[in-house]
């Protein structure tokens, strides 16, 4: 189907196609699992003969240490295998078929180089405890990658351990833990999150043994400073904040916001989903902040694959950096001998701060094996490199400018229907690099909600942005197109909202009501799903 | 598209909504872009200063191993269709990636022998963290009572993230290579959380598991007391090894990395997580379920959403946002490319090959078992010399010995101690080089270290 065409329905609403009489080829195609397939004796592997003299079974290993049955995979031969996955790939809708705005989530084109690079077997194929001195290229990669990333932050220190943003935001609250364990002010137990967080955020706080205390947004979408007063006491440990927050929102006052924290006695922490907005425009090291976590996978564009994986860096200040996570990759200038300059002058080596005051002196220990996600470090560098310090700027320019563009777009003053009266921007007049939009009266006037709009947007093969967050927007709508896309994409995206918009004040709401229709499932039934939970396959 | 908005320019767009006391005001002091070819060129250069497992014979394990990853999954991985999306939030262009899902959980049930399992997790040793914070949730104990031979990551990634959520480590020592069961009856009293241990552990050594779990629901004393049996299991020895819930195990997590991921320097990989139908609701991460559209076709989505940070907030189960699904897939395309017969197979073979490599090995002079249980894929040694210099001079003949033991875990016991890591790729000729090899590295690092 051509992006921005009205759909042909299937069928009326209310006579939806039934099983294997009508609907798409792929709706009458009922899904049918790898456990479903193949036949006994069926195989793909072919094992290695046993080369080396036969012993007794019971000498390798006891019989009660062994198996009682095999586990019931599946029997399957290589062609079944190929044509099962390939198959079931064809019901799911990705990035590289269509727009995909889905807020805070920065779903940017993902180059291929990437995935060549980083498949090249001095990557790919490189053990994670190889000796330092033999994995010189992977750890100059990681230190060239630290730098880029502490740049890019505007602080000093960079640990690439954590495997995701979420992961991240944990090593950040150990870490102001163990800063204000250090100073004797195991007190401080309280952290301060927008009303307008991730997830994430308040639930990171309880993993790191801490305490939520909500702040309030303000009129103009920023953290209500009078209310953040009154809650900055000596009891507080850190503020998390998104900047440019989930509303799309740069807060005006975030020098403020800094120096109340500051003076409070508590560190700043910088939920980095939003980075994508403000790269070589603005470093949160500049506005105040302790701590950052990046997603590589979002504003150094890794492919998402399905839900992970992704990768979490954090930068630190001078002061946060003795309790870092360790290894941290250094570089070791080697030393003269008998007045020769040695080659080569330098090496790249994984410090466990056991020396000194340095970063990782203090550590709060280890977040997970080995030294985190060199895959996604590879890509994420391969981007910095790509795009350079231009370049990323251009990037968050771009990014910003398309959302404002889409956002004019759906706000034409003369537009039939009246786009922004049914799906008005919940805060201010201008956007960063995404916007939420209220479906609050759309809700009222047409009896469209928010996720009527966005099932019917699955027939207009668009993906639709994040539904229903910010929690505290009614019927939210959070739209992030990102710097890859093109003008022609965002206006045909703009053309669709319209037309379910006319559609619905035309013919009523049942068709968005009852949509989508051309989906290889229809609207699942999510309630039985968790009331009596199949979440894996019976097996004969 | 400015006129549109109705700015004059793109930096109108900033100076209206950044302060300028923290805009940047200069160029990022980064190198300039370059042109695809460019950074191939650069990439490549990279990967030539790596020695992988393509350039050397290589038993290096612990945790992450060589095994072969079929073609096929490159394929499925490199298809846009699984590789480009996000998260299924909108199920109905998400079957592919949530069907996935539920074939890899049913996947993982059948290996661990546990009813419930999620759709993975980080990694191994955060996932043996994530099992400690689910023992808190189910019980609200305060101690987490671990085998040292668990991986030493393991214990250190425990450590720190304990720390977090308010919970002490207590590690039980080891006799002769495995579990010291007195020891660890000793440790369980009933402010005990959970009881953790590997299997195989982090020397090689296959644990008596059974005898394990049963000591620790007994040491507990009162009934109701029992602490949460936790289990790090490797995924490839389970197609001979018994299952974790066939041996009282309530949680089994572990590296998924040798089911058709590769090395990638460490990561990314995945974490598995299975657990008994009891703890199903205090379960971290995604977990896929099965369910009907309107029109009654079978289809899938995500479920039991309550537990999970969007929802509960600072009430989650855990923080955790998304899978590992493009390396969960990997898992769950490699079991089916392994098959039903090939998961045992290959377990026989590493099985057979593990245990003629540490006859050879110890028939060496100066090498000796650094224990005598049973071993599956991977086996401990202790070396009558420094292992370093040992491994400098195998590296010359283009073999890698193995993990340097006491490098990772610090134990002064394990000075000497070298890790060696079988897969199918290491045929008996080259068990048999690294034999003719780490002998005579052996025996010029002893004569070395003699003093003249």
């Amino acid at each position: 189907m051509t992006v921005g065409d009205t759909p042909t329905r299937t069928s009326a609403p209310g006579d939806a196609p039934t099983g294997s009489v009508s609907g798409t080829p792929q709706q009458r195609d009922r899904a049918r699992t790898i456990f479903e397939k193949g036949a006994p004796g069926r195989r793909a592997f072919v094992c290695p003969e046993i080369d080396v003299p036969a012993v007794d079974p019971e000498q390798l290993l006891p019989a009660r240490y062994r198996r009682a049955r095999a586990p019931r995979l599946p029997e399957v031969s290589e062609p079944e295998i190929v044509r099962h996955y390939v198959g079931i790939s064809k019901r799911n809708f990705d990035l590289d078929s269509g727009f995909y705005p889905l807020g805070s989530c920065t779903m940017k084109h993902n180059p291929r180089l990437h995935e060549r690079a980083a498949a090249l077997p001095g990557h790919a194929r490189l053990h994670p405890l190889q000796d330092p001195a033999r994995a010189q290229g992977a750890l100059e990669l990681m230190w060239r990658l630290q730098g880029a990333l502490a740049e890019i932050a505007g602080l000093p220190h960079v640990s690439l351990q954590p495997s995701a943003g979420s992961h991240g935001e944990l090593a950040g609250l150990l870490l102001t833990r163990a800063y204000h364990e250090s100073r004797d002010e195991t007190h401080r137990r309280k952290v301060l999150t927008p009303d307008t967080s991730h997830g994430t955020n308040p639930a990171t706080v309880t993993m790191a043994g801490l305490e939520v205390v909500k702040l309030a947004t303000d009129a103009h979408g920023g953290i209500d400073l009078d209310d953040l007063r009154a809650h900055a006491d000596a009891d507080v440990a850190c503020l998390m904040l998104t900047n440019p927050n989930t509303l799309g929102v740069f807060d005006p006052n975030i020098e403020t916001i800094a120096q109340i924290v500051h003076e409070a006695g508590a560190t700043l922490y910088y939920d980095g989903a939003n980075l994508n907005a403000v790269m070589g425009v603005s470093r949160p090291g500049d506005m105040g902040f302790d701590i950052v976590h990046f997603n590589l996978h979002k504003s150094f564009t890794q492919p998402h694959g399905g839900g992970g994986p992704g990768s979490g860096p954090i930068a630190v200040s001078e002061r946060i950096a003795p309790f870092l996570p360790t290894p941290i990759v250094v570089r070791r200038e080697q030393e003269q001998i008998n007045g020769v300059a040695p080659t080569p002058a330098s090496v790249f080596d994984l410090d466990f701060g056991a020396q000194g005051e340095g970063p990782g002196s203090r550590t709060i220990g280890r977040l997970r094996g080995f030294h985190g996600n060199y895959g996604c470090f590879v890509r994420a560098y391969a981007y910095i490199r790509s795009l350079g310090a231009d370049g990323l700027k251009d990037a968050s320019e771009t990014a910003v400018l398309n959302a404002n563009y889409l956002l004019a777009r759906l706000r034409e003053p003369d537009a039939h229907p009246p786009v922004a009266e049914y799906l008005p921007l919940a805060y201010g007049e201008l956007c960063m690099h995404e916007f939420v939009l209220s479906g609050g009266p759309m809700k009222r006037e047409l009896k469209l909600k928010t996720l009527d709009l966005a099932k019917r947007l699955l027939d207009f093969g668009f993906h639709p942005p994040t539904v229903y967050f910010p929690l505290l927007v009614e019927e939210a709508l959070m739209v992030e197109p990102t710097e890859t896309e093109t003008r022609e994409t965002l206006d045909a995206f703009a053309e669709a909202i319209a037309s379910i918009l006319r559609e619905a004040a035309t013919d009523g709401p049942e068709v968005a009501q009852n949509a989508p229709y051309t989906t290889p499932v229809r609207r699942l039934d999510e309630v039985a799903a968790a009331k009596r939970p199949v979440i894996r396959q019976e097996l004969a | 598209m400015l006129a549109t908005i109705g700015v004059g320019s793109v930096q109108e767009l900033f100076d209206r909504q950044i302060p300028a006391g923290v805009r940047l005001g200069r160029a990022l002091d980064l190198p300039d872009g370059m042109g695809e070819q460019d950074v191939y060129a650069h990439l490549r250069e990279l990967a030539s200063r790596n020695v992988s497992a393509e350039d050397e014979l290589s038993f290096l394990g612990a945790g992450m191993y060589d095994h072969y990853v079929p073609a096929l999954i490159d394929m499925l991985m490199e298809r846009s269709e699984f590789l480009t999306p996000y998260t299924p939030y909108q199920p109905e262009i998400s079957q592919g990636g949530l069907q996935v899902m539920f074939e890899y959980q049913t996947a993982i049930c059948e290996l661990t022998g546990l009813p419930v399992a999620n759709a993975s997790v980080y990694e191994g040793p955060s996932a043996v963290a994530a099992a400690g914070y689910l023992a808190k949730l189910h019980n609200g104990r305060g101690r987490l009572v671990v085998s040292a031979g668990m991986h030493p990551h393991s214990i250190q990634t425990l450590r720190t993230l304990a720390h977090g959520y308010g919970m002490s480590v207590v590690e039980v020592p080891l006799i002769d290579g495995v579990t010291d069961l007195d020891a660890w009856t000793e440790a369980i009293d009933g402010d005990t959380s959970a009881a953790i241990f590997a299997q195989p552990n982090f020397y090689g050594a296959v644990e008596d598991a059974a005898a394990l779990s049963a000591a620790a629901k007994s040491a507990a004393g009162e009934q109701g007391r029992a602490p949460v049996v936790v289990a790090q299991v490797d995924p490839i020895a389970l197609g001979v090894l018994a299952a974790p819930g066939e041996c009282g195990v309530d949680v089994a997590v572990g590296e998924g990395q040798p089911l058709g991921n590769r090395l990638d320097f460490g990561g990314p990989s995945f974490g598995f997580f299975a657990a008994r139908e009891e703890y199903l609701r205090r379960m971290p991460g995604r977990i896929a379920g099965e369910t009907v559209d309107v029109d009654g076709r079978r289809g899938f989505v995500l479920t039991l959403q309550t537990r999970e940070q969007h929802i509960r907030r600072e009430k989650a189960t855990s923080n955790i946002c998304t899978s590992q699904a493009l390396n969960a897939l990997a898992g769950v395309v490699y079991l089916a490319w392994l098959g039903r017969r090939g998961l045992v197979e290959l377990g026989e073979l590493l099985l057979a090959r593990t245990h003629y490599a540490r006859e050879a090995l110890t028939a060496l002079e100066g090498v000796e078992a650094l224990h005598s249980q049973p071993v599956i894929r991977e086996l401990a040694v202790r070396l009558d010399a420094d292992v370093a210099a040992v491994k400098a001079r195998c590296a010359q003949a283009g073999v890698n010995p193995g993990v340097d033991i006491h490098a990772l875990t610090g134990r002064e016991p394990d000075r000497g101690g070298l890790l060696v890591a079988l897969t199918e790729r290491r045929s008996r000729a080259d068990i048999d080089r690294l034999a003719t090899v780490l002998g005579a590295a052996v025996a010029a690092a002893r004569r070395e270290a003699v003093p003249a």
